[in-house]
């Protein structure tokens, strides 16, 4: 692999090396020929404007200013009829005409007529364009750049934030064309003191401008900032220090915390990546999402103790013979679907102008009708929609009332930029009206998730969110498309906000989504879910959780009710795997302490640990406990274990994770097909097929 | 988040007429234009001259400008256009139309800095179709190849295609440099 990509990187650090400094003298021509022409694309444009500012040029000029200002049809109407009636009434030629005689117009009479002359201007007015505003240009622009090199960067900046107001964006288009012509009338005039103010300015802002190509760079990490921003824990890639290494050493750190997750998006960015015939991002993979993208034959919980059933497996490590896996499974109970309570449901569909693709609004709807099918009369829907204003499209309707649903997601067009947050308030204000007794209220947000208008910070959308999830409203998030997808933003909406996301992208996807699971993704059955295991030091010398790297909690989260952590819906199933090295194990990576204490062995060697749990019943402000000890007897890993090992193993292929060794596509195919069970969706055999994908990529 | 204008906001306001707006926008992208001039063209002056042509061109496309896209691919865009006017004029008096610009002056170009490196950098570019080296200098630019794709509006697969087919020939050069 390594072999293959270095000519590529030998060429760019090559390029790197190569590439000369940009040379400041022909750096500043360039600024000042560009912002020449932009001055001269603006000076064609306003002339009339301009030409307020110079009195006193003489009555001559003064009437081809007049005639240049009115441009209207009425005006230009006006003064011809006024000369009209002037040359008919004053000259001996007009007098004739009118007193019925012969016309008589001599050669010699024309110059006698001093107002028809501005006529003439006016229908060659390109002449008098460029006239004025050459002669403009050159007392305005100093005036100009005096300004901005006289102001601090700050201003600067502001001044760069201003908006000329838009009417003249549409006249924009139509004079673009004519810009060439106008551009090389103007290549001469140039005022010469336009350069050395420009320069002055360019030096003054290049401080600034560093700091702002680090802003860019910043916002465009993406996926890798979408995890730290989520994510209390560390790096998890660092390895200077033992505590923020993934591989942990149960001696020093015996406990470990996670919130569960139930979204799925991450699984279907990738298969959406690599059908498009790419690797995807390392940073997009989440190995916990892939896992559970996949239904597993769980034992459902019997019933009234607890809302969900426990389940866990020991069997060694596909990769590495001497570790074990732990999987830890939760099923949630299925409540009996023909009495469930009554859905108030509120679609927020994103239609600003990046929704046109094809796989984004057009396949949303194709989604939402699907689920429509499945609504029950008792249930209702509204639909909000924003782009650049939020707008109610439906109000609270029946589901019974198929057809006006169905064309009101028909009429959506998309248009505009992004108002994220103008969308969210009037979305959560709608469901609060719908709101019932006993009734389960959910947004089901919809987007590319871009959110360019209003409260667009990551921070600031899911502060609000975090403060509205307390009125019992969940929220969901579906993704489309991509070019502009923000799963950061996505990721973290539906983690605040009490829901899942999930990414649609075909139609397929959104069966399973908003058809197969319809139940669980709505009606929740267990909140803040909260995992945590402590390890037994005499049993494993060292632990990894595979995945969940944006779902870890503090040790002392676990107890603390404040803390959010994920929502189990109805029927889902959770599955969270960890990687143990036995004590004594040859696998082991850490030495032990030559003067740490030696474990005390209190714990009965035959318990791996101990696994607590903590949920909330839904809408519940405290939580309840449920604990349990792993141990090796009686757990049997059957092919629902191999296969979401397989998973596990394919997660970390994508992410370049380095606990493998030699184990490669050929043995997480092998393993993935072999264990592939009944699958009776298909979904299982998509993935081995995913897998042939990512080998054949990997190998370019 | 940092208190900066996004360059969205900046090329919006420099379409309706903003000055200021614009010389930021050109100011902060300028450097990024060149570097990638230089990689299309692999010469210094080339490079400066593709330059010229873009800040030349770029008030009037300015009102191509429609907000959809992010402004660097759009800048992108607009410096590939050049980039393709600019061998088409080449190309009428050069005969060497799949050459890699004006060897001489590339070559005495880099005398001073970097002078076995760009050696085997312009003898690998220069045997590279247009669109592979389009391809390759966005790709270069730590472009995602959906990014790409939209630039020189074709399809994603195509990006991909290319790249692997460039890497090919790149692997094929390497060979043959071992070998000799």
């Amino acid at each position: 692999m390594t072999s293959q990509l270095d000519e590529f990187d030998d060429l760019k650090a090559a390029f790197a090396a190569v590439t000369p400094r940009v040379d400041p003298t022909v750096r500043a021509a360039h600024l000042a020929l560009a912002q020449e022409n932009f001055d001269a694309l603006q000076g064609s444009r306003q002339p009339a404007r301009l030409t307020l500012e110079r009195p006193g040029r003489g009555v001559f000029q003064g009437v081809i200013d007049m005639l240049n200002a009115i441009s209207t049809k009425g005006g230009l109407t006006i003064t011809t009829a006024l000369v009209a009636v002037g040359f008919l009434t004053l000259s001996p030629v007009g007098q004739s005409l009118w007193k019925g005689g012969a016309p008589v117009l001599t050669e010699n009479d024309l110059p006698q007529l001093p107002e028809t002359t501005p006529l003439a201007p006016v229908t060659d007015s390109p002449v008098i364009d460029s006239t004025v505003a050459n002669a403009t240009e050159a007392e305005t622009s100093p005036a100009v750049t005096d300004d901005a090199s006289g102001d601090a960067t700050a201003g600067l900046r502001e001044q760069a934030a201003t908006v000329v107001p838009g009417d003249m964006a549409p006249e924009m288009a139509e004079d673009s064309g004519a810009g060439g012509l106008v551009e090389q009338e103007f290549a001469s005039p140039v005022p010469p003191a336009m350069v050395p103010g420009e320069e002055q300015a360019l030096n003054r802002s290049f401080n600034l401008e560093s700091a702002e190509m680090d802003g860019i760079v910043l916002g465009e990490l993406g996926y890798a900032n979408a995890d730290a921003a989520i994510m209390p824990e560390p790096d998890t890639e660092a390895f200077a220090n033992a505590d923020t290494n993934p591989l942990k050493i149960t001696a020093e750190t015996p406990v470990s915390t996670f919130s569960i997750d139930v979204d799925t998006a991450s699984y279907a960015l990738v298969r959406q990546s690599l059908n498009a015939g790419q690797l995807p991002p390392a940073d997009a993979v989440r190995i916990e999402e892939m896992i559970n993208y996949f239904p597993y034959a769980y034992a459902a919980p019997d019933a009234a103790d607890a809302p969900f059933q426990p389940t866990v497996s020991v069997f060694t490590t596909p990769w590495n013979p001497d570790t074990q896996l732990i999987r830890i499974g939760l099923q949630g109970e299925m409540p009996a679907i023909a009495d469930r309570a009554p859905l108030n449901l509120v679609f927020l569909i994103d239609t600003s102008g990046s929704m046109e693709d094809a796989n984004k609004l057009p396949l949303l709807k194709q989604s939402f009708r699907l689920m429509l099918d499945n609504l029950r009369p008792e249930d209702h829907v509204a639909i909000v929609t924003y782009a650049g204003s939020a707008g109610l499209v439906l109000e609270s309707t029946p589901a019974s009332e198929r057809q006006t649903i169905l064309n009101a997601l028909q009429n959506l067009a998309a248009g505009g930029s992004t108002n994220g947050q103008g969308g969210l308030e009037q979305a959560y204000a709608v469901a609060a009206d719908m709101a019932g007794d006993g009734e389960v209220s959910r947004i089901i947000l919809a987007t590319d998730g871009d959110f360019n208008v209003g409260l667009s910070g990551t921070d600031q959308l899911t502060d609000y969110i975090a403060d509205k999830r307390d009125s019992g409203t969940y929220l969901s998030v579906l993704g489309f498309g991509r070019g502009n997808l923000d799963d950061a933003t996505m990721q973290a909406l539906a983690q605040n906000g009490n829901g899942t996301a999930a990414y649609i992208d075909t139609l397929s996807e959104a069966q399973k989504v908003l058809v197969d699971q319809l139940t669980g993704a709505l009606f929740p059955i267990a909140g803040d879910v909260k995992v945590q295991i402590e390890f037994n030091p005499a049993a494993i010398a060292e632990y990894r959780l595979i995945g969940y790297e944006t779902r870890a909690l503090n040790r002392e989260d676990f107890n603390n009710d404040a803390v959010d952590a994920g929502e189990l819906g109805a029927g889902h199933s959770v599955t969270a795997i960890y990687e143990v090295t036995p004590v004594g194990s040859p696998a082991q990576l850490s030495d032990p302490l030559r003067y740490g204490e030696a474990v005390a062995a209190a714990a009965p060697a035959d318990e791996l640990g101990f696994l607590k749990l903590r949920w909330k019943e839904p809408g519940a402000t405290t939580s309840q406990l449920m604990s349990t000890p792993i141990t090796l007897t009686g757990s049997v890993a059957g092919t629902d274990a191999q296969f979401a090992a397989a998973i596990a193993g394919f997660g970390q292929l994508l992410r370049g994770d380095q606990y493998l060794g030699d184990w490669g596509y050929d043995e997480a195919i092998a393993l993935a097909t072999a264990n592939r069970g009944e699958d009776p969706f298909g979904y299982r055999n998509e993935a081995v097929q995913l897998m042939r994908l990512a080998q054949s990529l990997s190998q370019n | 988040m940092r208190m900066t204008v996004s360059d969205e906001a900046l090329a919006q306001a420099a379409a309706n007429g903003d000055r200021q707006a614009f010389a930021s926008l050109l100011e902060r992208h300028y450097d990024r234009l060149f570097g990638f001039a230089y990689r299309l063209t692999g010469a210094r002056a080339e490079a400066q001259d593709l330059t010229q042509d873009i800040c030349a061109a770029l008030p009037a496309k300015l009102a191509t400008y429609r907000g959809q896209s992010k402004v660097t691919t759009w800048l992108y865009r607009v410096a590939v256009n050049a980039a393709h006017d600019r061998r088409r004029r080449m190309a009428t008096y050069m005969k060497a139309s799949d050459g890699w610009g004006d060897w001489e002056l590339a070559r005495q170009d880099e005398i001073s800095t970097g002078r076995e490196l760009s050696d085997w950098l312009t003898a690998a570019m220069s045997r590279l179709t247009h669109d592979l080296r389009d391809t390759l200098a966005l790709v270069l630019d730590d472009l995602t190849h959906a990014e790409v794709a939209s630039i020189l509006g074709v399809s994603e697969g195509t990006i991909s295609w290319r790249m692997s087919e460039a890497k090919k020939r790149l692997r094929a050069i390497r060979a043959e440099e071992e070998a000799s």
